[in-house]
């Protein structure tokens, strides 16, 4: 059996975080408000609530879904999104006969312009192990069962391209507004780990 | 390399649980990694590459014990201590002082980010080579080893695929995280059925995954 890498006492990892910032602000490398602007940046303003929009639209716009499918990159900058991790975004699209689910094997790869910062599930290896290998089993124990005859697409974000999943728009919505249908978006369904039901 | 990051396929991590109401932050101290995770790579003169494959090189112990966010802060210590920015065992030393032990912290050493020339911004880059492979071509991942960094994961070497898509040509993980160039090139989206990656017993499914064209080879 190795050896642990550090002795028994080593400092936490909020005093080590502290020491980190201290040492850099100290040399004039980082500056604490721009890690502030980082952190609110994906706290406040970059979210799922940026996916659920572009889900709703598409599903009121056929040509918006159309050149959404078409080239993703170009049809979330339309709604204002892009920055990092957004390079090259692929939307694949949910239908009755196919369901799409995305991880990142390696990592934690996720489309952050769309989505935000990806959940502790994303990352857990127990996810990042299993989806790939037998996820209708794991689907079907994080609350999604789907039927037999349904295939299932797995995305693997191993380069910059990020997938990002067109739930499908849930029966019974037929009147609602763009607005409300964006409400009922939620990031598990964008992931594919959910569908998107109504209220 | 074949390291503890590449998780595709091993078994006994038993099931998952998502959390409705997960903070996108759980601790402060996560929201203070992330930020300085990302300052790392630029005050190191590194790239996010680099970042990715220092990840993959923390002791399999701190990559499991850490967890995510105490990974980052591995990540962007490692890097800054391997480009001098930081003494070795500085952040250690002053952490111990916040605490109130009265060691001693390491005198600077010198600095020596890496040199490179980049391309450009990101990583997508236009090549004028035209693309070694078709939409609908049969396709074998290779089966090489690295010591390095690579994002051809070990459960998809070696096995036979389909040529799905090609996508945007992107600098290569395997050069740009050891500072050796850039060598863009095509990326391709191949498919995979289960059974050929998990054997005749697997669950019916289909994996499709970003191959860079130096990773596959002709069937």
């Amino acid at each position: 059996m190795t050896d642990h890498p550090h002795p028994i006492d080593r400092p936490s990892p909020q005093l080590r975080a502290e020491a980190l910032e201290a040492l850099l602000v100290e040399r004039g490398l980082v500056k604490p408000e721009a890690l502030d602007g980082f952190i609110n940046r994906y706290v406040n303003d970059v979210g799922p609530m940026n996916g659920a929009r572009v889900v709703a639209k598409a599903w009121v716009d056929p040509e918006y879904r159309q050149r959404l499918i078409a080239s993703g990159t170009q049809a979330i900058k339309e709604l204002g999104f892009g920055g990092p991790q957004g390079e090259h975004i692929v939307v694949v699209e949910n239908s009755t006969t196919i369901h799409n689910v995305v991880v990142c094997t390696l990592c934690s790869c996720y489309p952050w312009p769309l989505l935000g910062l990806p959940p502790a599930w994303y990352k857990d290896p127990a996810y990042r192990s299993r989806i790939v290998r037998e996820p209708r089993t794991l689907l079907a124990e994080m609350g999604l069962k789907l039927a037999p005859d349904v295939q299932i697409r797995v995305w693997d974000s191993s380069a910059e391209n990020r997938y990002f999943v067109l739930p499908m728009r849930p029966e019974g919505t037929e009147g609602l507004s763009e607005a409300d249908l964006a409400s009922l978006v939620k990031r598990d369904a964008m992931v594919g780990v959910a569908v998107v039901t109504a209220a | 390399m074949d390291g503890i990051h590449d998780m595709g396929g091993m078994q006994g991590w038993g099931t998952v649980r998502i959390d409705p109401d997960e903070p996108v932050f759980a601790e402060p101290w996560h929201a203070r990694t992330f930020a300085l995770g990302l300052a790392s790579m630029g005050v190191s003169g590194t790239n996010l590459d680099a970042f990715r494959h220092s990840l993959e090189r923390l002791h399999p112990l701190d990559y499991l014990g850490d967890g995510y966010y105490g990974r980052w802060l591995g990540s962007a210590e490692q890097l800054c201590v391997d480009s001098g920015i930081l003494a070795p065992g500085a952040v250690e030393a002053r952490a111990r002082r916040l605490r109130g032990e009265n060691v001693e912290e390491p005198a600077d050493v010198k600095v020596c980010k890496p040199q490179y020339q980049r391309g450009g911004a990101g990583s997508l880059r236009a090549i004028d080579a035209l693309p070694l492979f078709a939409v609908g071509q049969s396709v074998r991942a290779k089966t090489f080893r690295k010591r390095g960094h690579t994002r051809l994961p070990a459960y998809i070497r070696g096995h036979a695929g389909v040529v799905s898509a090609i996508r945007p040509a992107a600098v290569l993980p395997d050069s740009t995280a050891h500072f050796v160039g850039e060598d863009a090139q095509h990326v391709y989206t191949v498919e995979f059925a289960s059974s050929e990656l998990w054997g005749e017993d697997a669950e019916t499914s289909t994996l499709f995954i970003d191959m860079f064209e130096s990773y596959l080879e002709v069937l």
